[in-house]
């Protein structure tokens, strides 16, 4: 084992092929070439983040698992991801991180949210089939001719799939209006199979019910609203004399929440570091848990017994007595987050790599894909190796120490 | 039970009156307990549904009973494929020689460690905890090198990395392990006129059992589960993890072998945590800093 570190140091001062003697340009490229320096700084992100959230979580659960009986069944479940493949849980959390509300669990659960807040159209997509429906406010469209009552309205569309019509519509009826009314159809103005003619009502077109309507008087307000029924009929009755406009609004034409991209350039990175997090507590948990179990029983009761609150018994006894243990997980946690390779690997798609890299897989993937340059792939493994020897020190330290 | 390993002394004082105050804690560990499960569970559903439903919808729809039909097709149509299925026999062929291995040669050096006397024992040990943590990227470039020389086939080659880099780890384990047994029976053993060989087969093997469990466990779920040492040296004879990486550039469409094989793969952790969670923790515990 010697043998291969002093050999990758010698290499990592060659070049790809071996051949030339190039000094410490392997490392001066490590931080000059783009895609290697923004592993380095993603690495960061994950040293910043993922050691102390785990380590905080840890102490969060092991506590807290202290005051329930069934702590050993929320224990094993937390440590099971332990157990597992990096790699399988990385297929576990590209299932999770679908994008698609529908298929994605994580996105069901936000969009359930966001629809609930922003209240989606059924018609997303709709355009107008003829000219005399023009746009209006933002997404919505109007008539473009002002209407008076007894007048009708025929406002037809395209351009959405059926799917997005609710289950229950009926073929639209050719509306007819009572005095002092203003009537009117919303219809899907396509007849499936071909035929018929565009801006006709006809057998075989569907009425689009649920379409939120409006009727606005000639000084702009909201006279009424109405919803059309399953044929895609509609009617404001009492309307007083005067023009009205009839105008179909935005909201029956906002789209539904996407969903998150999390597997995208932007979140690609914290998705992963979420997962990482969803592994790692469960070791966490154990090893303070386990800390809290030696702990003297006495010191707790005694501070309790004086009156402190919980929070002042966990803020002044359990931290300070738990922290050598909280310091070891942290480093142990550092030294894995510093070599962390397959969960990125796993659940970064391909074209997103780029964006979620880390030291380690930038050090296999310059090593041994495409044309594998060991002389870079050597320096990034000396870099690496740079980087845990303080936690070598304090190993070697501690076991002076023991002696 | 094996359940024991996690058990933590806790404070026994009427558990269940004391849980019934706790309702906020309880809310908590059930939203804990779900987030915990649910992904895993998701994988499972996954590996029974027809590929064709999994840009349709949510795996979940089969608890409230739209998700379509599930079956295990998918886990047929995995041993339809050579690859995948020939991985599982690779990962078995890499993993237990990677385990046995170690195991005989940390016994024996940590034996030479403990209680004999050899010129630079103290340094050779230092050596050793420093080289624990020599991340194992340090030397998969000269191990490649080496390797393109004498060309061994691809299992042999991971199993050895594995079972090299698992030396210091091992016997670093297996010296503080042997600290703890009396020198009277090493005595003892001498008095009867043993050799160290005699002594070290007949006295500390079989006392050693926990730690060689403990590692054993360790060991074995470290290799099952490796992907990187698998991708740089299996070549064309993969291990389980680097089967289902190989398919996952086309997940959406691969989604029903990846979830199958993926499930699979966990099953034999697993059984192993379960089985012997006690050795299972203190393994990983002394484990987690290894390279």
């Amino acid at each position: 084992m010697i043998y291969p570190a002093v050999a990758t140091v010698i290499r990592s001062l060659f070049n790809r092929t071996g051949e030339t003697f190039v000094g410490l340009d392997n490392y001066l490229q490590i931080f000059s070439d783009g895609r290697t320096f923004h592993a380095i700084q993603n690495n960061i992100i994950w040293v910043l983040i993922f050691p102390a959230a785990v380590t905080a979580l840890g102490v969060l659960f092991a506590v807290l698992l202290e005051r329930v009986p069934y702590r050993l069944v929320i224990r094993t479940i937390l440590f099971m991801p332990m157990a597992v493949s990096l790699l399988a849980s990385g297929v576990i959390w590209r299932i999770m991180y679908e994008q698609n509300p529908d298929t994605g669990a994580l996105n069901a659960v936000v969009a359930s949210v966001a629809n609930a807040v922003t209240h989606p159209g059924h018609y997303q997509g709709a355009r107008p089939s003829q000219p005399d429906l023009v746009q209006g406010v933002g997404d919505g469209y109007q008539l473009s001719q002002l209407l008076a009552p007894g007048d009708v309205a025929h406002i037809g569309f395209i351009g959405f799939p059926v799917a997005e019509i609710p289950s229950g519509a009926k073929d639209a009826q050719e509306p007819t209006a009572q005095a002092g009314q203003i009537a009117g159809v919303v219809w899907r103005d396509f007849k499936p199979g071909g035929g018929g003619t565009v801006g006709q009502v006809e057998p075989g077109k569907l009425g689009l019910p649920d379409m939120t309507v409006q009727l606005v008087d000639s000084g702009g307000a909201v006279k009424s609203q109405v919803q059309t029924n399953s044929t895609g009929d509609f009617s404001f009755a009492g309307v007083g004399s005067g023009n009205y406009r009839v105008v179909i609004p935005a909201q029956n034409f906002h789209p539904a929440f996407g969903g998150v991209q999390w597997l995208g350039s932007t979140l690609v990175t914290p998705a992963i570091i979420l997962a990482a997090i969803w592994v790692w507590v469960g070791f966490a948990t154990v090893t303070i848990g386990a800390g809290l179990a030696t702990m003297s029983r006495d010191l707790l009761e005694a501070a309790r017994v004086d009156g402190a609150t919980e929070w002042q018994v966990f803020r002044r006894v359990t931290v300070p007595l738990l922290a050598p243990l909280m310091i070891v997980t942290f480093i142990t946690l550092t030294i894995n987050v510093l070599k962390i390779f397959d969960l990125v690997y796993a659940i970064a798609p391909g074209s997103v790599i780029p964006d979620a890299n880390v030291i380690a897989l930038q050090m296999y993937l310059l090593a041994f894909t495409g044309l594998g340059n060991f002389g870079i792939g050597s320096a990034i493994a000396v870099f690496l190796f740079l980087l845990v020897i303080p936690v070598m020190a304090f190993n070697i330290r501690r076991f002076r120490g023991e002696r | 039970m094996a359940t024991r390993a996690l058990e933590i002394a806790g404070p026994r004082r009427s558990a269940w009156r004391q849980a019934l105050e706790n309702v906020p804690i309880h809310v908590f560990f059930i939203v804990a307990g779900v987030l915990w499960a649910l992904p895993a569970i998701g994988l499972l559903v996954t590996s029974l549904r027809p590929v064709g439903l999994f840009t349709v919808t949510g795996w979940w729809t089969i608890f409230t009973g739209t998700g379509g039909q599930v079956g295990i097709d998918n886990y047929r149509h995995l041993f339809d494929s050579p690859l995948l299925a020939g991985s599982f026999v690779n990962s078995i062929l890499i993993a237990v020689p990677a385990t046995i291995i170690p195991v005989l040669f940390a016994t024996l050096s940590a034996y030479a460690f403990t209680w004999l006397n050899f010129p630079g024992k103290t340094i050779f040990f230092l050596l050793l905890i420093a080289l624990m943590v020599v991340p194992l990227q340090m030397a998969l470039i000269p191990v490649a090198q080496l390797y393109g020389f004498i060309g061994p086939p691809g299992i042999v080659k991971v199993f050895l990395f594995h079972a090299a880099f698992a030396l210091p780890y091992a016997t670093f384990l297996f010296r503080n392990f042997f600290l703890g047994i009396p020198h009277e029976l090493l005595e003892s053993g001498r008095m009867d006129g043993a050799n160290d060989w005699r002594i070290f087969r007949t006295i500390i093997l079989p006392l050693a059992y926990p730690a060689i469990a403990s590692f054993a466990v360790f060991q074995f779920l470290w290799v099952w589960n490796d992907l990187l040492v698998g991708l740089v040296f299996a070549g064309n004879t993969p291990p389980v993890t680097v089967a289902i990486l190989q398919q996952m550039r086309n997940f959406g469409s691969s989604v029903d072998v990846i979830s199958a094989a993926s499930f699979l793969s966990v099953i034999p952790p697993l059984l192993l945590f379960f089985a012997f969670q006690r050795y299972f923790v203190q393994g990983l515990l002394a484990g987690s800093v290894k390279g």
